[in-house]
């Protein structure tokens, strides 16, 4: 019996998702001795017409990272979703939109003209007597379910080798889990915290600090030190590695299956932690969370309900 | 000729107090413009931030929350609560886009009648100035 082809995909994305299946380490080898991978741009030498001369549905399962942010990456959403049976968008930029995604708080016009001035690239150009065309960029980043139909989502930035190998072997397995399922835990990640046991009963901030400005406290719950640690409105399941870090969790796993807007949630969580009842006081411990959006929706904006600024 | 424009608001009211007082309104006849969607929970302090966002994403020109005085929540104080989400979530929708008369927190007892009708003129007339937010083409438009 022939191995089940895959795939692997990047749009919008910084490499580390592609990166991460290599954290398998000797583990991709029992992945390669159980697939044939039949397209996989940073690693192997196949082309775009390879894909196109395959037959449609002839690819098991594709594992598409990165936001979508031009053409070229609706065009290969759209081309592999038709050679696949199963599309899994794979990391918190596919999955939800990203660190690309908050791009979606400004206009394309005025970060177009941020980055290139009043020379912005064109899509068409000729140069030494040849016709170069390039992507056109999308008005704004989409997580890859607003593109396509996805069956799967792999949380993380990036997610973390054991969420994948667990992943690759619920997939290939002869029951897959129902379609729409974020592969990893349901449940927040202050559940597995290793500082869970330093949670006061009734968590209370009276000072919101930044990152930077402290050296927080190595075994001391991240939020009662007043660090915006976003770990209860995040799914489990990368081993709080930023908490071992000593860095608060920024909510890369995105939600659990029960909310539908991470950033509105751990906006939410934060926001009751502060510790008055005065409006005006209330607004001065909350100020030190200086930028709302970035903070809570940092890999999250494309896929939230608002999904991006109006301004 | 276009239609003049009707903003849609949401209005989310706790069942003890903000509610009553539009109930008394009602009973009262007191006249108010009937752009408001009253929307009734237990408390202000059950409104999630999602409902805010819920009701721009799907086509309110604004929303309108209604609570307790601070010290007279039913529940202790679940209006603190909502004071504190409400503190965030205005920066957050400012961000946004979403101009500041769109969101509003206001403590409105049972027995103020006559406030909640003023409030919501004064609401519905700032947003009908501001004109339609148009969020649900934009986000299917995407």
């Amino acid at each position: 019996m022939s191995k089940p082809k895959v795939a692997f995909y990047w749009c919008a994305c910084c490499g580390g998702c592609d990166e991460a299946v290599l954290d398998l380490a000797e583990g991709v080898l029992d992945v390669v001795e159980a697939v044939d991978i039949v397209f996989w741009p940073v690693a192997l030498d196949f082309k775009e017409s390879d894909v196109e001369a395959m037959e449609d549905g002839s690819i098991a399962v594709t594992f598409i990272n990165g936001s979508v942010r031009d053409s070229h990456h609706r065009e290969m959403a759209h081309l592999l979703r038709r050679k696949s049976q199963t599309v899994v968008a794979f990391g918190s930029c596919a999955h939800m939109g990203g660190v690309p995604g908050l791009a979606n708080g400004f206009s394309l016009e005025s970060m177009l003209q941020a980055v290139y001035g009043d020379t912005p690239p064109q899509p068409r150009s000729r140069v030494n007597g040849h016709e170069l065309e390039l992507p056109v960029l999308d008005a704004e980043v989409s997580a890859l379910d607003r593109v396509i139909p996805v069956e799967y989502y792999i949380p993380g930035c990036p997610p973390m080798p054991g969420i994948i190998r667990e992943a690759l072997g619920q997939l290939l397995s002869g029951s897959p889990p129902p379609r729409g399922t974020v592969l990893a835990p349901d449940k927040a990640l202050c559940e597995e915290c290793p500082r869970r046991e330093t949670k006061p009963e009734r968590l209370q901030v009276s000072e919101f600090k930044r990152v930077p400005a402290v050296a927080a406290d190595p075994e001391k719950c991240l939020l009662a030190q007043g660090l915006p640690c976003l770990g209860s409105a995040t799914r489990a399941g990368c081993n709080a590695v930023c908490i071992e870090g000593n860095m608060p969790c920024t909510g890369c796993f995105g939600p659990t299956s029960r909310v539908r807007d991470f950033g509105a949630k751990a906006l939410s969580a934060i926001a009751s932690v502060a510790d008055s009842n005065d409006a005006q006081e209330i607004g001065r411990i909350l100020s030190e969370v200086a930028d709302p959006l970035g903070t809570f929706y940092r890999y999250s904006l494309p896929a939230s309900l608002m999904a991006r600024s109006r301004k | 000729m276009p239609e003049a424009f009707e903003p849609k608001i949401v209005a989310i009211f706790c069942n003890w107090c903000t509610y009553l007082a539009a109930d008394l309104a009602g009973t009262s006849r007191l006249k108010y413009p009937p752009n408001i969607r009253v929307v009734r929970v237990m408390c202000s302090g059950r409104v999630d931030p999602q409902f805010v966002m819920d009701a721009f994403a799907n086509g309110a020109d604004g929303v309108l929350l209604g609570g307790c005085h601070p010290g007279d929540c039913h529940y202790q104080e679940g209006n603190y609560k909502c004071l504190r989400r409400y503190e965030l979530l205005r920066r957050l929708l400012d961000q946004m886009g979403i101009e500041p008369e769109r969101f509003r927190l206001e403590w409105i007892s049972a027995s103020e009648g006559e406030r909640l009708r003023a409030t919501v003129d004064d609401m519905v007339a700032k947003v009908r100035a501001l004109g339609p937010l148009r969020l649900p083409e934009e986000v299917k438009a995407s």
